[in-house]
């Protein structure tokens, strides 16, 4: 049996509202990269948003970028430090609304950089208002009549965005029960390692919760991310080792 | 398992995802003011999926 214990990345309690996903990937993240032994060497580009928080909480280097701008900034910062581990951390208001163009061109360069992108569908921080990646009939406070696919479009797929580019790794997993965790761990490390290996652009994208503006219990959240999320936004791998696997 | 009652949020993911229903919500609360999640050691099979789910690192699994 082994032992599991807190990773040492996880210098303080996290900040965020209870059953918020972004703890869960938190210490994911943490794990995978004491595992490889990139705790010394990782450097974060942090988003703005909830991600912010993790600033004082998660004990690996940060910059913080402008709004949307990570992918932009981890590109600089991998360039000067290619000896470095290089990861963006981003919400999805931050890398899908202000900041798509960085994070689809960070893509299209094929930039050696894994980016984190935390998809809950709203933004949080802020007091959730609708994202380009809220549900059609999904109810924010700016959508209170449930989002309108006529006028505001479909729900964006950043996965869709990417596959069909020369990149090294591209996944969506989700944290919404302990067999969908413990993927998304395969998925990060498989992620960090394509850099590592001079593999290119790597991108992981995570199907969160937040129950607190969703205004959702736990119980109902989960259901949501199982039931209606996933079958807009499909789990898996669609790039490997710079082949389309077709999933 | 062991567990530090002063990080949980009394979210309840883990009484969700316990295959042996050993959690359960207690009246117990803690400094911050939440609702803290209670361990029936005698149910436990020390999977370790609660240390899996729980966003506040509220389980660990230690040699005993």
């Amino acid at each position: 049996m082994t032992e599991k214990r807190t990773p040492n990345l996880l210098v303080e309690p996290n900040k965020f509202c209870p059953g918020c996903g972004h703890g869960i990937i938190n210490r994911v993240l943490a794990e995978v990269l004491e595992e490889s032994g990139l705790a010394d060497y990782a450097v974060g580009s942090l988003a703005v948003g909830c991600s912010c928080l993790m600033m004082d909480t998660f004990g690996t280097d940060w910059v913080q970028a402008p709004h949307g701008r990570a992918a932009a900034v981890a590109v600089g910062l991998k360039r000067m430090r290619p000896d470095c581990c290089i990861f963006t951390y981003q919400g999805d208001g931050d890398s899908m609304a202000i900041g798509f163009s960085e994070t689809l061109y960070a893509a299209i360069r094929n930039e050696n950089i894994t980016a984190i992108l935390v998809n809950n569908g709203i933004f949080g921080m802020t007091g959730g208002q609708m994202a380009p990646t809220s549900l059609p009939g999904q109810r924010t406070t700016t959508s209170p009549k449930g989002r309108d696919a006529g006028t505001t479009g479909q729900p964006l797929n950043m996965v869709d965005q990417m596959k069909h580019l020369p990149i090294g790794y591209l996944a969506r997993g989700s944290v919404a029960s302990a067999k969908d965790i413990n993927k998304l761990k395969k998925y990060i490390k498989a992620a960090i390692e394509t850099q590592m290996n001079g593999g290119g652009y790597s991108m992981v994208e995570v199907l969160s919760f937040c129950p607190t503006n969703w205004k959702m219990s736990m119980e109902k959240s989960v259901a949501h991310v199982q039931n209606t999320v996933k079958n807009i936004f499909p789990v898996g791998e669609f790039v490997k080792n710079g082949e389309r696997t077709d999933a | 398992m062991t567990q530090n009652h002063e990080l949980c949020k009394g979210c309840g993911y883990c009484i969700l995802q316990c295959p042996k229903d050993a959690l359960s919500l207690s009246s117990t609360v803690n400094r911050k003011g939440y609702n803290v999640v209670d361990l029936d050691q005698e149910k436990c099979i020390l999977c370790a999926i609660c240390y899996t789910v729980c966003p506040d690192s509220v389980f660990e699994r230690v040699e005993a």
